[in-house]
């Protein structure tokens, strides 16, 4: 349990570091943010063996007893999105290397991504709904300043955009934990549980339930909080860009929706319902807006909707095998959108454009991006053998046996319509006649194409997250959700 | 309980500021009339008529005193607030330099 702090106090002091001596010592980002993100890696690689063995360890800080104390928490859900969030960021560091020598001012962008890092970090280790909400903005101000770092005119105004946005979510969870904090008089997640079970669900709690839903939907894209999002993540650089739409907005609004309702709240049956038909929209918006976009980037980030849609629906579900399935498809969403966001930066790296109508027959010249994009989006359109089509059964199997016919049934026909759009993006991409301009087209460096080949294979072989051996993985997190309530037990039996 | 319809008043104006004015300084000073309403809401939950600060010395006897953890968080709060505004004020002012305008129905360049 002593190695939870550090994944805050990593990335904190590499971003200090980098913004100290960035600027004097050549390189200085590039290798102090590879090294932080692969021992940061390795460190949530050893903090699944630990959550196997111990099922729950409590970190408190400077030893006060949590429900006086900040404490942090290490679970089976902790450790699971510890790993999807560190391996997507250790992968996207590598690729920083060579795609942001575009832009001025590297080491600047390297204390944004790590300050980025310790934000979602902090967020997912944390026992303490207001620590929450601190790192939450931590994360939050670190993205918006990051989508507006090519400082264009689109840019800014996407920027803007997401940024007043953001705010007004952001105060709706903080009235929301000050309301949560009238009713129970503690900040403590294991407490405030634990007071909510002994003194009963007032009416004040289907308010706070409302703003924490309107609080994190808005940070999750959920449809009618989207409007931010397919301007923010095509406007930011590829590798954040991956970042957000890869594991960005399940760290601040899935996994945090889950966390408040289902360990803490406690899902009844009318916030489940309300989660089935936001996540049906946002099935059904995402998917059809994406068809009718031109620009590479912007397909990918209304297909981000899309998706997200299929892991809220899992969720909204809550079946053992339906929340199973959400994430699992979290898992594969977050490898495979970030590749191929990493696939459309590439793109636009060798040939200055990401419009599908001036794109076409790239395969010739860039064949490890085209290779690396195949998969990644028949992983995501649900072709058998990869992560994304076993996600997606799941998901499906488990909406049948709870009932939900009509919206399995959504479900299916939205799979077929994300199958469509990613067949039309690598057509108008990869296939097709090369224009003749585009013939002195040279593949990208080596540290964008090792990152997106590492995806590429975990793309392929996710569906081995089944089978028995490594069941562990995603079973722990599973067991932390369905235990629902009884968390606040587990939590304050690890810290006597 | 006047108070707290009071607080709820001043979060609905900045709503409404936020959402209807069209210049964008005045959507930056909407947000911070949402977090001031918050941060008031916030220090009200902790607030004790006749409270006095909690502070333990000897031969004092504290009967009625104010909580201190919401105060202790609003000032993060609001830090926090000090940092989105800054961050907003500046991008306000690189859109003008680009649009040369802050009327937020001009600019418009991304499409839906």
């Amino acid at each position: 349990m002593k190695i939870l702090p550090f994944f805050v106090i990593i990335p904190l002091s590499a971003a200090f570091l980098i913004s100290l001596l960035g600027k004097k010592i050549k390189n200085f980002g590039d290798i102090i943010a590879n090294l932080g993100t692969l021992s940061l890696l390795i460190l949530s690689l050893n903090s699944v063996q630990l959550a196997n063995a111990h099922k729950i360890l409590v970190y408190k800080m400077g030893n006060w007893v949590p429900p006086i104390g900040i404490c942090m928490v290490l679970d089976g859900l902790t450790s699971f999105m510890l790993v999807t969030v560190n391996l997507v960021s250790f992968l996207v560091a590598i690729y920083s290397i060579s795609y942001m020598e575009r832009y001025t001012d590297k080491y600047r962008f390297y204390t944004l991504f790590m300050l980025l890092l310790a934000g979602m970090n902090g967020i997912i280790v944390t026992g303490d709904l207001f620590n929450l909400f601190v790192f939450l903005e931590i994360a939050s101000i670190a993205s918006y300043a990051l989508v507006a770092f090519g400082t264009e005119a689109e840019e800014l105004e996407a920027s803007f955009k997401y940024a007043v946005m953001g705010s007004v979510a952001s105060s709706f969870i903080l009235l929301a934990i000050a309301l949560l904090y009238s009713y129970t008089s503690t900040l403590n997640m294991a407490d405030i549980s634990l007071v909510l079970s002994q003194k009963g669900r007032g009416m004040l709690i289907n308010l706070v339930a409302i703003l924490f839903l309107a609080g994190f939907g808005l940070k999750a894209a959920l449809v009618p909080f989207h409007a931010w999002l397919p301007d923010a993540h095509p406007s930011a650089p590829a590798p954040i860009s991956a970042m957000l739409s890869g594991v960005f907005i399940k760290v601040l609004g899935v996994y945090a929706l889950c966390r408040v309702f289902f360990n803490i709240l406690g899902v009844s049956s009318a916030i489940s319902f309300a989660l089935i038909i936001l996540s049906i929209i946002s099935m059904v918006v995402g998917a059809f807006l994406a068809i009718a976009q031109q620009d590479i980037k912007r397909m990918f980030a209304y297909s981000s909707i899309s998706q997200i849609g299929y892991i809220i629906f899992a969720f909204g579900i809550g079946s053992p095998l339906a929340i199973l399935g959400g994430l699992f498809h979290l898992f594969n969403h977050a490898v495979f959108k970030s590749l191929l966001f990493l696939n459309s930066g590439a793109i636009e790296y060798s040939t200055g454009t990401r419009d599908l109508k001036k794109l076409g027959g790239l395969n010739s010249q860039l064949p490890v991006t085209g290779y690396t994009g195949l998969l990644g989006s028949m992983s995501i359109s649900g072709i058998p053998p990869f992560g994304g089509f076993w996600s997606k059964l799941i998901i499906i199997i488990a909406a049948i046996q709870a009932g939900y016919f009509l919206s399995a049934g959504v479900a299916i026909l939205v799979s077929i319509v994300t199958l469509a759009y990613y067949l039309k993006f690598q057509s108008h991409t990869f296939f097709g006649k090369l224009n003749e301009t585009r013939l002195k087209v040279k593949e990208v460096p080596l540290a964008m194409s090792l990152s997106m080949i590492i995806l590429a294979i975990i793309c392929v072989i996710a569906g081995f997250l089944l089978i028995p051996i490594f069941r562990p993985f995603l079973q722990n997190a599973v067991n932390v959700l369905l235990l629902g309530k009884g968390y606040k037990d587990a939590v304050f039996g690890a810290i006597r | 309980m006047s108070v707290y319809i009071l607080c709820l008043i001043l979060f609905c104006i900045g709503l409404y500021c936020v959402l209807r004015k069209r210049n964008i300084i005045k959507i930056i000073i909407g947000l911070g009339i949402i977090e001031y309403a918050i941060n008031l809401f916030f220090v009200l939950v902790g607030y004790r008529t006749h409270g006095r600060a909690p502070i333990l010395a000897k031969d004092q006897v504290i009967s009625n005193m104010v909580d201190p953890i919401p105060q202790a968080l609003v000032l993060t709060s609001i830090v926090i607030g000090l940092a989105v505004t800054a961050l907003l004020v500046a991008i306000a002012i690189r859109i003008y330099e680009k649009y040369g305008t802050f009327d937020i129905t001009k600019i418009r360049r991304l499409r839906g």
